[in-house]
């Protein structure tokens, strides 16, 4: 049996205890959510925290999903199975029961949360590839209640690292609406539950006219962080969705990305994923918007 | 769901029929295992036991210069540090492997494998001997490490076991079989020739439990009782007296419920030696559980064969000659477990299936600096490898004929008549039948319609593949004459007694891990003496309870013990016929067997049960002249041969042109391992070795950098099948008895991990064939497919 190293462990009663807990302790402390990537990771001696501040108790604070006109407000506390099963959030971004469906397995999914898969800031994680494509922005709380607001750019500094100080939270995540949309999630994986050789989101907007009014492609592990790519947004906008704008798409992808040969698969491969599945998601995601 | 072609099975009641004998009833063991009674070695808590933890090496090749124990020894809870220097000074640093090389019990010169044993720490619970691993210094001077096997023999290659006297190179052993010159001549003078470079990659059994002990050594009455996780308690017991100079009389081996162990669990890992001496040296009771990622990194791991296969036929399709070389890496001890006169196991039954006229295998091991063994997974001795080899270069060869595999398998089978078989490398098949194994799995599959759905998909670009595969096994290890472990000879005993009221209980040498011998061996000895399964306690797996056998691997449990159950039952009915004929006061040879009593003959009204005769045995009244009273026998059953299951395999794969990833969408298995006992545990067996197979086809491999580092230290870099991956099992069988095993039964237990990887790679191979690939080595991950696609497929080492 793996077995962590010694630390003190406390329950959070609301957000702001917690932030005082963090700032009092600093780097010593860390937040446990779902704790499935965390608690290995202490098991194997990976990482050794003097303490825990478990926020599930903040699950009716930071567990929600509030679907918008404009915005749909998704607390950081919100688990997967909660986000694979909300009828609404598939309705306003079917991208995300897409990726739900591929990400781990029901175990995981029952504890396993948004905010924390975000904070992870693994580069293979999908749920961050879904909110670059979704151009979320990220709402962190620090010291004295005061927030600020991110883009999913600025949030991801580096693999496993993020904007979120030692004394803050992440609260919530920001999904802006706009009309015509689509989107879809494609993951290729070595077995059900491993982590992504590559992923990829898409996410389509079509305007009026059926041209794509904005389009935004989102990979997981395919560099040092999931990778939102500018190229095909500015490439395929304004132009009629076609199988050669989506081969133009991938052929960007391919291109922009940056893998590495592992385990999972050669360098040479992640970059044909990255073009078969960005093709595969706009194709789909347009179907999508247009139905 | 499963599919299985059998008559009569219609529902769950059908599965509980409680036969006294023979056929489908639910497991015996089950209930406490479903109800979470299993009582596994971690479970077993002794008053005032202390836990043991192990420093493992972080590098592969390094030389030790100093290790400091002061501040472990210094932590809270901590009772006892100990490093390979003090083991030495005890003569127990090394300790003899399987295979009559050593191991280190601790290191003392070098590590020479990333997960080497160190040192250990025993505490009062494993959090405590934990922490204080992490203040064990251990100051190395890292080496350069061999991992590439295909270097170890250069002569600049950096030496492994300067330990061994003399060594001077990284070399094992050379082994060979057949005849080499009759077959270069038949392939001088064949049509066709195909030669194909063929790996097998280091894989790892994976049980789900891991391997521990508890070691409670009573220094007043100098009895060590060992609770450990093995498939061979008396052969461990005997070796641990041994080693460690304790007198076996005063050793108990108890091996409780086990959590699977392909293999895994035959060795005597160092930890279980760690145990002992840590219980001995603090007087208490010291359990010792190793982690996951332990068990991953250090102990017995499977296959690494480089092999290269060669194939001599004729033009329309006659198998002349099978010719290979093998390159074996055995990692850093030869910790082989296999017969000792069999240094490659079983591997020469590369013959396969088919009738042939030379065959000739060169094999070389050698020292890597990877974790020892080359131990066991499942592999029936090595014929896992050797089923793979066979079954992939006759693929080869009928792409290269333009043939199909079926007919190609079909047209070179051993005929009926000419078993028994004695094999072009000196192995005697008992019997077999092949054709109408391999037609029944053809029906099943629906095989001639697969190639018209296959051929139409091909015209529309998409990849489908059909694989086959035609195994013959060979388990149950002895005869003994030939087959022993470390001088130990491969033979069961068992041991039966009824009680007077005709309850009974049966002790076997061999040890379940999940294989069902609760219910199997009542079974065996309720269909020779009459006694319900259910009035049939099955003792195993305690060295002070059993007689001794060599124990649970290559599937032998069946052909061996189970043969020594039937016999143990028949000698005992043979007693009971005596009794019986006082009883009735008729001559014995005027008494019938009915199942379950003895009638006079001619006249059914006069009879008895055998429980009335176990009374009678027990009792106050006469006995027959010259029968003692009570009813029990002991015996030890030694095999005049090894039995020679066989299969047939068929699996279809979809592969996704544009991912490259494999599905499998069906799998067709039709066994025959001769007479079924239980067939509901066969298809168990099946079922898990097919699983085992996917695995190994397509995601499992133990990985290393050049450095030597282990990149599949857990399970999330070791992968293993899950229900996601397999299909729904189409399960089939024939009944081809063996002729010379008292109820005519082979063993099962492996033969389905034995003969469906080639079948699962066989079918990504084919549904390939557009690309013009002939050939692609496991594991076949999305990545790997893709290369071959492109036509640019590499071995995975």
């Amino acid at each position: 049996m793996q077995v962590p190293a010694p630390f003190e462990y406390e329950r959070a009663t609301s957000v702001d205890q917690a932030i005082g807990l963090m700032e009092r302790l600093g780097s010593s402390a860390r937040l446990v959510a779902g704790g499935h990537s965390l608690l290995p990771m202490m098991k194997l001696r990976l990482a050794n925290f003097e303490y825990l501040i478990d926020i599930n108790p903040l699950h009716d604070e930071l567990g929600y999903i509030r679907v918008g006109a404009d915005e749909v407000r998704i607390g950081a506390l919100t688990r997967h199975r909660e986000l694979l099963e909300s009828a609404e959030l598939a309705a306003a971004f079917p991208i995300f029961r897409d990726a739900e469906r591929v990400i781990a397995d029901p175990v995981v999914r029952n504890r396993g949360t948004l905010g924390g898969s975000l904070c992870q800031a693994d580069p293979s994680e999908d749920l961050s590839a879904v909110c670059t494509t979704l151009d979320a922005s990220c709402v962190i709380r620090g010291p004295g209640g005061a927030e600020r607001v991110v883009s999913m750019a600025e949030f991801h500094v580096g693999p496993y690292e993020t904007a979120v100080a030692d004394g803050e939270i992440l609260t919530e995540i920001r999904l802006p609406r706009r009309p015509g949309h689509g989107s879809a999630y494609e993951k290729v994986e070595r077995r059900a539950g491993d982590w992504a050789v590559v992923s990829a989101g898409a996410a389509v907007w079509l305007g009026a006219d059926g041209t794509i009014a904005d389009a935004r492609v989102g990979l997981a592990a395919v560099g040092p962080n999931t990778t939102g790519i500018p190229e095909i947004s500015d490439t395929i906008k304004d132009q009629a969705p076609s199988e050669a704008l989506y081969e133009q798409a991938g052929a960007i992808a391919a291109r922009s990305c940056d893998p590495a040969t592992d385990q999972r698969g050669s360098a040479d491969y992640k970059r044909h994923l990255a073009d078969e599945l960005t093709r595969r998601t706009l194709r789909k995601a347009v179907e999508r918007a247009r139905s | 769901m499963t599919t299985v072609h059998e008559p009569k099975l219609t529902t769950f009641d059908d599965n509980d029929q409680k036969p006294v004998g023979h056929g489908r009833m639910l497991r015996k063991e089950d209930p406490r295992f479903l109800r979470g009674r299993g009582r596994y070695t971690d479970d077993v808590q002794l008053p005032g036991m202390l836990h043991l933890a192990i420093l493992r090496s972080p590098f592969a090749h390094a030389r030790i210069l100093s290790v400091d124990i002061s501040a472990a020894e210094a932590s809270p809870g901590v009772k006892l540090v100990v490093t390979g220097a003090m083991l030495a000074e005890k003569g127990l640093a090394w300790m003899p492997t399987l295979s009559n090389d050593v191991q280190a019990v601790l290191a003392t010169d070098k590590v020479r494998f990333q997960g080497q044993e160190v040192a250990f720490v025993v505490a009062d619970d494993r959090y405590a001997a934990r922490d204080a691993l992490e203040l064990i210094d251990v100051e190395y001077d890292v080496l350069d490490p061999v991992v590439d096997a295909r270097r170890a023999l250069e002569p600049d290659a950096p030496l492994i076991r300067d330990d061994l006297a003399g060594k001077t190179n990284n070399h094992v052993f050379d082994w060979e079989t057949g005849d080499e010159a009759a077959t270069a001549a038949v392939f001088a003078s064949a049509d066709v020739v195909v030669t194909e470079d063929i790996v097998y990659p280091r894989v790892h059994p994976a049980p789900m439990e891991t391997c521990g002990a508890v070691a409670d050594f009573d220094a007043i009455d100098g009895k060590l009782r060992l609770w450990s996780t093995t498939q061979a308690p008396h052969a461990h017991r005997t070796l641990y007296a041994i080693v460690a100079g304790i007198p076996e009389h005063k050793i108990q081996v108890i091996a409780p419920d086990i959590g699977g162990g392909f293999g895994n669990k035959v060795p005597i890992y160092p930890g279980y030696v760690c145990a002992i001496v840590g219980s001995i040296l603090t007087g208490k009771p010291v359990k010792w559980m190793e982690d996951r990622s332990e068990n991953l990194i250090s102990t017995g791991f499977a296959r690494d064969y480089l092999m290269r296969g060669e194939i001599a036929a004729t033009r329309d399709g006659k198998i002349l000659a099978i010719r290979t070389n093998v390159l074996a890496d055995h990692g850093a001890f030869n910790g082989t477990a296999a017969p000792v006169k069999y240094p490659a196991g079983f591997f020469g039954v590369f013959t396969g299936s088919y009738d042939i006229e030379a065959a000739y295998c060169k094999m070389t091991a050698v020292y890597t600096n990877k974790a020892p063994g080359g131990v066991a997974y499942a592999c029936s001795f090595r014929i896992t490898e050797a089923v793979y080899l066979v079954e992939r270069i006759v693929d080869c060869l009928a792409y290269e004929l333009d043939m199909d595999p079926a007919e190609l398998r079909l047209k070179n089978f051993i005929q009926p008549e000419q078993f028994p078989y004695e094999t072009k490398t000196g192995w005697v098949y008992d019997s077999g039948n092949y054709e109408p194994t391999m037609r029944l799995a053809m029906d099943i599959a629906g095989y001639a319609d697969l190639r018209r759905e296959q051929a139409e998909k091909r015209a529309r670009g998409e990849l489908m593949g059909i694989g086959i595969s035609f195994f013959t096994e060979a388990v149950g290890a002895g005869p003994r004459k030939d087959m022993d472990i470390l001088g130990l000879g491969m033979a069961d005993g068992c041991e039966l007694r009824i009680h007077p009221t005709g309850k009974a209980v049966v002790r076997l040498s061999v040890q379940t891990q999940g294989q069902g011998h609760e219910t199997t061996f009542a079974q065996i000895v309720a269909e020779e003496i009459g006694i319900p399964p259910a009035d049939i306690e099955v003792v195993h797996g305690d060295t002070d309870q059993t007689p001794f056998g060599l124990g649970t691997y290559g599937s032998r449990s069946t052909p061996v013990s189970g043969a020594a159950a039937a016999l143990v039952a028949r000698k005992v009915r043979d007693k009971a016929q005596l009794i019986a004929s006082a009883m009735l006061e008729v001559s014995v040879a005027d008494l019938d067997w009915v199942k379950g009593a003895f009638q006079v003959k001619g006249d059914p009204s006069k009879s008895v049960t055998i429980q009335a005769i176990a009374m009678r045995a027990h009792g106050a009244g006469d006995l027959p002249d010259g029968v003692e009273g009570g009813l029990e026998a002991q015996i030890c059953y030694n095999p005049s041969n090894l039995t020679y299951p066989h299969g047939a395999y068929i699996c279809v794969v979809d592969i996704d042109p544009g991912t490259a990833q494999v599905k499998v969408r069906r799998f067709i298995a039709v066994d025959d391992c001769g007479t079924r006992i239980n067939p509901m545990i066969i298809e168990g067996q099946v079922h898990g070795g097919l699983t085992d197979g996917v695995g190994m086809a397509l995601m499992e491999m133990i990985a290393f950098d050049e450095d030597g580092n282990c990149l599949g230290a857990s399970l999330m870099d070791y992968l293993i099948p899950t229900a996601l991956e397999v299909p729904d099992w189409e399960t089939g069988f024939t009944v081809t008895p063996s002729p010379h095993h008292p109820i005519g039964a082979k063993g099962v237990g492996e033969s389905a991990t034995v003969g469906s990887p080639p079948a699962i790679v066989n079918a990504v191979v084919d549904a390939l064939k557009p690309f013009g690939v002939r050939h692609a080595d496991m594991p076949l991950t999305p990545s790997r497919v893709w290369d071959a696609m492109r036509g640019q497929a590499t071995p995975p080492i």
